[in-house]
């Protein structure tokens, strides 16, 4: 056995990249090139951690072929500058350095950009533009909040150190006694296995969030509400008076809501009933609410794009400045309409949750794919590159679902190249494909134009 | 007992897990082809824990293996469904001018697959 093999290593305060909570208090026991333990990791943080091995695939396959770096930037580039109409999507998982850079190609070969929040909580982010958000992190949550809502979430299966890092078990400055201090509320279509986690569980019926958030608006408001909503919502009137009247009396309270409102129909409609729910409450005490948001840095992509044109997802760069326009836009559709004729994927894996007219376009078009692993996506890819793992060998600054930055601290190095440094080579070829001047120290910038 | 059902699509513990492992492997593939139903619904519709059944909705079908809530988590009516390539296949392509796919609360039937 080699040295390299035996040798143990301890990696203090890496960061979990799985969900969105990005927990940054990990305990890595590393030796040769396997993490062999992962403390304070939930059970999806274990899986990740404990999962990662040397891949043994080739960096890049062109066509399901190996293929060099070179060979592979070169196909990749020629797709997207020949497409007429292609769409640069994914990026929840990668760094936000990655992600700028993403953009930029995009804004190169006059393409729409759009990230795994449009099948996500793009509806939430329709729904901040119209009401806002009044907004707050977790640590505030974690030290001040004594009501806890979840509504159409189950944190703990897709969360899992979500409640016991932030918002139901820590003890915290004004809730001294943790989760004594605390009232949690479960407002759910099944009876998930957060409900034994909660102090009230609310069972509603399926697709009638929007009929419950807007009788909970008018109680707290004082206006009459009929007894028929029991049968219109599952949840009887004087369960909605009292959570109504919990939440008016609460000194600090949260609502954390998941896609059982943006995904369900009525999507936006839902969300923007839940955010004017909590701003109205306001008016009687101090009210937050949050999006529980699901891959590792879904809310760095959002923060980048937002950041770069504008706008957070489903955003079109072909005439030389963003439009946003979910539902035109955004890539399910593009894809299910037959519109885009190229892709670039980065690590996100659409042949495995989009919906099938969306699959079949993309398998018929050409596409680029980057991901540690293998998957349905990189399958059919024209050009794969296999990348390293963000957060296990990269560093990086991803988003917390709070929007609070975090650095990377990467436990391992790895023989393929990061999703960053794929990506700039490819945009440094796009820009020489498009005769636009390279200039080595600047690339990846971001919000160029065509220059074209 | 209902002729369609809800269809609710999620994320489970063993899905998240299992797709670190690989999405080729034999337990993401069991836990994203599995349908889980109440009980009641599961003997009304004649059917026994890890039968074979094809579930039906507007844009497309599927052949899963039922199984019985046995944590009582899915009122009469509802189904669950883990993420994956057979939620996939029930999802139509018109996302309402949002940009998401309708991936839950969708409209369904089951029927018993014949043994061949």
């Amino acid at each position: 056995m080699s040295a390299t093999q035996t040798d143990l290593r301890i990696v203090e305060n890496a960061t979990c990249t799985f969900c969105g909570c990005v927990c940054d208090d990990m305990v890595l026991k590393v030796q040769g090139e396997r993490i062999i333990e992962a403390k304070n990791a939930c059970v999806l943080g274990k899986a990740w951690f404990l999962n990662h091995h040397a891949e043994d695939r080739p960096v890049a396959l062109v066509e399901g072929k190996p293929a060099s770096l070179d060979e592979a930037v070169e196909r990749a580039a020629q797709i997207l500058v020949t497409a007429k109409y292609p769409v640069v999507y994914g990026l929840s998982d990668t760094t936000c350095e990655a992600q700028r850079i993403a953009v930029a190609i995009a804004d190169w070969i006059g393409g729409c950009v759009d990230t795994t929040t449009s099948v996500c909580h793009g509806p939430s982010g329709m729904a901040f533009q119209g009401v806002g958000e009044v907004t707050c992190s977790l640590g505030e949550v974690k030290n001040r909040a004594d009501l806890v809502v979840f509504w159409g979430c189950n944190p703990a299966e897709s969360h899992p150190r979500h409640m016991t890092r932030y918002s139901t078990m820590p003890r915290g400055l004004f809730v001294p006694k943790g989760r004594k201090d605390r009232t949690v509320v479960l407002v759910d279509v099944r009876r998930t296995k957060t409900a034994p986690a909660a102090d009230v569980f609310l069972q509603i019926k399926p697709r009638k969030d929007f009929e419950a958030l807007w009788a909970l608006r008018a109680l707290v408001k004082g206006m009459p509400v009929s007894p028929q909503i029991e049968q219109e919502t599952g949840i009887p009137l004087a369960q909605l008076q009292e959570l109504a009247e919990r939440m008016k009396n609460c000194k600090f309270g949260v609502l954390f809501f998941g896609m059982g409102l943006s995904m369900t129909r009525g999507k936006h409609l839902n969300v923007e009933a839940a955010l004017a729910l909590a701003r109205d409450l306001n008016q009687y005490t101090k009210f937050y609410i949050k999006p529980m948001r699901g891959h590792g840095n879904v809310t760095g992509a959002d923060n980048v794009v937002s950041w770069q044109t504008g706008y957070p997802f489903g955003v079109n760069l072909a005439r030389g400045f963003p439009r946003f326009n979910p539902g035109e836009y955004t890539t399910a559709d593009l894809l299910a309409r037959g519109e885009a004729d190229a892709a670039l994927i980065v690590a996100s894996d659409p042949l495995a949750n989009f919906p099938q007219p969306a699959r079949e376009h993309l398998r018929r078009i050409p596409y680029v794919a980057l991901d540690p692993k293998e998957t349905p996506t990189t399958r059919h890819a024209t050009v794969a590159f296999t990348t390293a793992v963000y957060g296990i060998n990269v560093t990086g600054t991803v988003y917390r679902m709070d929007d609070v930055p975090i650095r990377l601290r990467p436990a391992l190095p790895s023989r393929y190249p990061s999703d960053e440094e794929v990506l700039r080579r490819i945009e440094r070829r796009i820009r020489q494909l498009l005769a636009i001047g390279v200039c080595p120290e600047k690339d990846g910038s971001g919000n160029h134009g065509r220059g074209n | 007992m209902p002729d369609t059902f809800v269809l609710i699509a999620g994320r489970t513990s063993r899905q998240g897990t299992s797709l670190n492992e690989s999405k080729f492997g034999a337990e993401y593939l069991e836990e994203t082809q599995t349908l889980w139903m109440n009980s009641a619904d599961l003997t009304a519709l004649g059917l026994k824990p890890g039968e074979r059944v094809r579930v039906r909705s507007a844009w497309g079908s599927a052949e899963v293996t039922v199984q019985a809530d046995k944590r009582g988590e899915l009122p009469p009516g509802v189904v669950f469904l883990a993420y994956g390539d057979v939620s996939s296949r029930l999802m139509g392509g018109d996302t309402h001018g949002t940009g998401m796919p309708d991936s839950k609360g969708i409209d369904v039937t089951i029927e018993r697959l014949v043994p061949a």
